[in-house]
């Protein structure tokens, strides 16, 4: 427990220090706020504006978690159906690598072709950019079950849907989990993206706005934002994970003794 | 350590009648009819059983033991169904083995408990999957089940573990929980691949005699895969010796000693007797 006191102690002191050295440095050296401005300075601005940003920060938000969930069903579902098949596996696995492979920027303007400028493209980018990684890890998740464990259920007769509920998606659970935390990451990325080039709502949108009117503590305002708003989703899936899926790292967390 | 005598078992009925008549019961429980098994076709085909023809009745408890690669553990995934023979019949309670005509429990060598269940979890799934049981699953996975899943691990020594989880346990208590995961749906038919086989001498023996409990306390019908002579000899009602690869069954005798038995039988003369022919025998059978 000491141990992981200090280890908290010292990554909180690291992320400290780094505002401390980051202000320091700006002042030392003379650095003009239109090209760095100080930490302290993008605090204050973020309180000052806080009532503008706080609609921006909700659309962002719930474009991400909205295009997260579409692509986690997505997800769930072919890499389901291409992990169970090995023929699916086979046959479908080099598409899926070329497809994944795309620069997810470029699908951005197809969007905004399709369904003009706003909620909508921002909400599909933040959907395809996360469904990759979910269908890779369930599909691995499953194609690596141990036979024995199916081999279990098989003696009892189980039906291939039983093998599958009781054996293979628990199985694939911790690889899903490991996804997931990646995924929401990206789908941030792409809901900002997008909200970046087409939209006029959402974080990434003040910041295009912010640095074409020269607010350059605003623009940091809305970086630092997104870096709150990032670890605080990735921390939430990390819970999610150990809760779920303490069996696979043998975690304190579920031990009854 | 006698559990049967101080541990009242679980009463239960041996067998559900709608799911089991005593026709079929009757009737021979396993049979093999020139059932062979070749894996790959052409130049790389490799014969894992050559045909085999072997009757076992209702109630016996058979020993297959022989050399590494005979064929043993094939028998028992025909039996299971695991696999399909490539040739001949495999009957199981006078129907195809894929007709399920009887409730089989299996283990295996490898404990294979689900590591994200707890034991109790873990040893109910057959309820779970098997009819009848599957049928009143959400009633009573609660109550009736819960309760008849913590007496068997209790008469297993397990009682204080049903919470655990698999990675908490010894590799002779999760051996434990594997045979009760394979008696809990009350099977007319076990299959047990060398269960005991990674396992130390006393551990082993303390679980013999739990499995002898069992069985004579259920009396399901028994085919055990070993390649402990000792094992054999003091489970088992009949003894089965196959040949080295591809394997074939060359002898085929009753145990006489009466069960239960007990773990000093193993060291009486007639027991080392019967051991020291096997031996010569699977001896034999590897040189040819």
């Amino acid at each position: 427990m000491s141990d992981n006191l200090r280890t908290r102690f010292l990554s909180t002191s690291l992320i400290v220090g780094f505002f401390l050295l980051w202000e320091v440095l700006c002042i030392i050296l003379n650095v003009s706020d239109l090209v760095l401005p100080r930490p302290s300075e993008i605090l204050v601005t973020m309180y000052n504006r806080f009532p503008v940003l706080w609609p921006h920060i909700l659309q962002t938000l719930s474009t991400t978690l909205i295009g997260f969930a579409f692509g986690v069903t997505i997800g769930v579902a072919l890499g389901v159906i291409v992990g169970t098949s090995k023929v699916a596996y086979a046959v479908a696995y080099p598409l899926l690598v070329g497809f994944s492979s795309i620069p997810k920027v470029a699908v951005v303007p197809i969007f905004v072709l399709w369904f003009g400028s706003g909620t909508t493209p921002a909400i599909l980018t933040a959907m395809v950019i996360c469904v990759f990684p979910i269908v890779v890890n369930i599909a691995t998740g499953l194609a690596t079950t141990e036979p024995e464990l199916e081999d279990v259920l098989k003696t009892m007769g189980a039906s291939r849907s039983e093998i599958l509920w009781n054996v293979g998606l628990p199985r694939a659970m911790p690889y899903f989990f490991a996804s997931l935390k990646v995924a929401i990451t990206l789908s941030f990325v792409g809901a900002v993206l997008s909200e970046t080039v087409a939209s006029n709502m959402g974080i990434g949108f003040v910041m295009m706005t912010a640095s074409s009117n020269f607010q350059v503590s605003l623009v940091f305002a809305g970086l630092i934002l997104l870096a709150l708003m990032g670890v605080i989703l990735y921390a939430i899936f990390s819970l999610l994970e150990r809760r779920i899926t303490g069996w696979a790292t043998r975690g304190n967390d579920i031990a009854i003794t | 350590m006698n559990m049967t005598s101080n541990i009242p078992a679980p009463t239960l009925p041996i067998a559900t009648p709608e799911t089991t008549p005593a026709s079929v019961r009757a009737r021979s429980a396993i049979e093999l009819q020139a059932a062979s098994v070749v894996f790959g076709t052409g130049e790389t085909a490799v014969t894992a059983l050559s045909p085999t023809t072997l009757k076992m009745a209702s109630g016996e408890f058979l020993a297959l033991v022989g050399p590494s690669g005979c064929g043993k553990s094939t028998i028992l995934k025909l039996v299971s169904n695991l696999i399909r023979p490539s040739a001949g019949v495999v009957l199981v309670g006078g129907r195809e083995a894929a007709a399920r005509k009887l409730r089989i429990g299996m283990a295996f060598q490898n404990p294979t408990m689900l590591p994200w269940l707890t034991i109790e979890q873990n040893v109910m799934m057959p309820l779970k999957i098997v009819e009848p049981f599957k049928r009143s699953y959400r009633q009573d996975k609660k109550g009736a089940f819960r309760d008849r899943v913590h007496a068997l691990l209790k008469q297993v020594g397990l009682g204080d573990f049903a919470n655990h989880f698999p990675w908490q346990l010894s590799g002779g208590m999760l051996q434990r929980s594997n045979l009760c995961r394979a008696l809990i749906h009350e099977p007319d038919l076990l299959l047990l691949d060398e269960p005991f086989g990674a396992l130390d001498q006393f551990t082993r023996e303390e679980l013999w005699q739990i499995m002898q409990d069992l069985y004579l306390d259920r009396a399901p019908t028994v085919l055990l895969v070993t390649h402990d002579l000792r094992e054999a000899g003091f489970l088992a009602s009949r003894i089965c010796v196959m040949s080295a690869r591809p394997g074939r069954v060359i002898s085929d005798e009753p145990v006489t000693l009466p069960q239960p038995r007990d773990i000093a039988t193993i060291y009486s003369p007639e027991f080392v007797e019967m051991t020291q022919n096997l031996r010569e025998m699977i001896a034999q059978a590897r040189s040819s």
